[in-house]
């Protein structure tokens, strides 16, 4: 399967992506804000359908409304209690305005699949190149931020007493996670974002609690799973996405039994 | 050498006076336990002295300096536990505290990791902080909060309510363990709790707040029935028994029942 290059690039695009999605997402799972992983792939959906409609790419469209989102989010729901419902409210309105954007390009139905639900092997080299910068950009980001953002998010008293802005530090990992969501909706979709983002943090967090090695084995679960998923796609014609998933949920199964 | 002096201090949140015209001193090495019903401003006292609270009127000097945010020489164990259900060892839940307001990665080296274990071995919890937060019982994780808060070298330590669900051997532990880390480390510690029983013996003075009021003093200076009842503007009483102190209300009138938690759960 490695002679074309269609493939080559697909496996490219889902080693990078799965990388960046696997150590973003065990942050993402340690704050228990998974919902806003979720929500913000939805935002994208928006992002994504509008640059469509306005003959921009939508891998653009889908960063810029992601990372808004993000920063957004970051700003109004810096009370624990309150973040649900603010998520909720963002995340409702953007799916209604992606429905109207959809409504308009009904003649690219394969474009709304493809974002529903990932399409990697349509991922060009161009594209690549992209996913390769935002992912260097999302993690670079989050090297950068890692110290307060574990001090905000074990103990957010504590470090608010030493100077940390939670909000700030809320705000900016928001903004992290909105890139390697955009990235992820590349290769797996809108809707299943949690496969690779979720999936293999929690995988990991069910097997190890010491930070580094959690980290670690997030992105190596979220690698294995994203390229078998490649590879098994093509085995089999199956979706990718399908088997991405799968992998992942399997994964989470197998290291809650053990545990 | 005074380490903690209020002058004259109100403190109001949300528009509301919480304590008003509060004179305090407090020596260094002195171990107050800050007792008070619910909602008495327990916790607005300690975050007031952390910076976090500025107050509306007088002044507050903690180890001579106007409080400010990331004074390393005040160490804070908080009252809300938000986050204790991760699955996160307790060594890298203490080790996140150390240096977490600076900016760079997570990552630490040989210098923060003797000072981490420095801080589990005075806890006594070495050996528990390889096992996950989520796994921990509440008095394991007071151990780690407890280690949290001596990081670097703390000269004040403000612990709020570190008794809060324990049962009570586990709180006798966990008072005596302050109680002997104080004396060594010659640190000043503020300790705040619902009930003064734990605290008797170990403590130094109590510092009683209610009704916006604060009385500062030993136990039997400021735990009688003539100063409870100017704090709570109604008439207490203070019934010894053995070395415990109950703390009843003489009208048994609602709220002030459930007010008294300095007694030993003694129905009027
Ligand atoms: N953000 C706030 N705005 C207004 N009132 C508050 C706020 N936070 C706490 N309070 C009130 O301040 C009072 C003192 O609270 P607190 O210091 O937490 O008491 P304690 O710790 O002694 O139980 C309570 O009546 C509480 O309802
Ligand atoms: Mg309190």
């Amino acid at each position: 399967m490695f002679e074309y290059d269609f493939m080559r690039t697909a496996f490219a695009a889902a080693a990078i992506v799965s990388v960046v999605s696997g150590v973003v997402g065990y942050f993402l799972v340690l704050r228990g804000q998974v919902f806003a992983g979720h929500a913000l792939s939805h935002v994208g959906f928006t992002g994504a359908t509008g640059a469509v409609l306005l003959g921009i790419s939508p891998l653009w469209g889908l960063v810029g409304m992601t990372v808004l989102g993000g920063i957004g989010m970051g700003l109004l729901g810096s009370r624990l209690a309150e973040r649900d419902v603010t998520i909720g409210i963002v995340l409702s309105v953007s799916l209604g305005l992606g429905l109207l954007f959809l409504h308009f390009f009904t003649a690219h139905a394969t474009q709304a699949t493809a974002l529903l639900f990932g399409n990697v092997m349509g991922v060009d080299v161009p594209t690549l190149w992209n996913l390769a910068g935002l992912g260097a950009v999302s993690l670079t980001g989050l090297a950068v931020i890692s110290r307060p953002l574990l001090f905000a998010t074990l103990q957010p008293e504590v470090a608010e007493a030493r100077g940390v802005s939670l909000r700030l530090v809320s705000v900016l990992f928001l903004s992290v996670v909105a890139l390697a969501v955009a990235e992820c909706v590349q290769i797996v979709g809108v809707l299943l974002v949690f496969t690779l983002m979720v999936g293999p943090a929690a995988t990991a967090q069910a097997l190890t609690a010491r930070l580094g090695r959690g980290i670690l084995l997030a992105a190596v679960i979220a690698l294995v799973e994203g390229i078998g998923g490649v590879a098994l796609a093509y085995v089999t014609d199956w979706p990718t996405s399908f088997w991405i998933a799968t992998l992942s949920g399997g994964a989470y199964a197998l290291a809650s039994l053990r545990r | 050498m005074s380490a903690i002096v209020l002058t004259g201090v109100s403190l109001a949140l949300g528009g509301r006076t919480i304590l008003d015209n509060i004179d305090l001193d407090i020596a260094e090495g002195e171990f107050i336990g800050v007792l008070g019903p619910n909602g008495a401003g327990k916790t607005t006292l300690l975050r007031a002295l952390l910076g976090l609270i500025t107050p509306m009127r007088g002044s507050i000097r903690v180890l001579g300096q106007t409080p400010g945010r990331g004074n390393p020489a005040v160490g804070y164990l908080p009252q809300t536990r938000s986050t204790l259900a991760r699955r996160i060892s307790g060594h890298d839940f203490v080790a996140a505290t150390l240096h977490g307001d600076r900016w760079g990665l997570a990552h630490q080296d040989a210098t923060e990791r003797r000072e981490v274990a420095r801080v589990l071995d005075l806890v006594g919890a070495s050996d528990l902080a390889r096992r996950p937060l989520a796994d921990l019982s509440g008095g394991e994780r007071q151990r780690l909060l407890l280690a949290q808060a001596l990081l670097g070298t703390p000269q004040v330590l403000l612990l709020d309510e570190p008794l809060m669900s324990l049962d009570p051997h586990r709180q006798k532990v966990v008072v005596a363990l302050v109680g002997d880390l104080a004396r060594h480390l010659k640190l000043t510690v503020l300790f705040s709790a619902h009930e003064l029983n734990p605290l008797i013996g170990t403590m130094d003075r109590v510092l009683y707040l209610g009704g916006g009021q604060a009385a500062l003093g030993t136990v039997a200076e400021v735990i009688t029935g003539p100063v409870l009842s100017r704090l709570y503007d109604t008439t207490i009483e203070v019934v010894h028994l053995g070395d415990r102190i109950f703390v009843l209300s003489a009208h048994g009138t609602t709220g002030l029942e459930g007010h008294c938690h300095a007694d030993g759960h003694v129905h009027v």
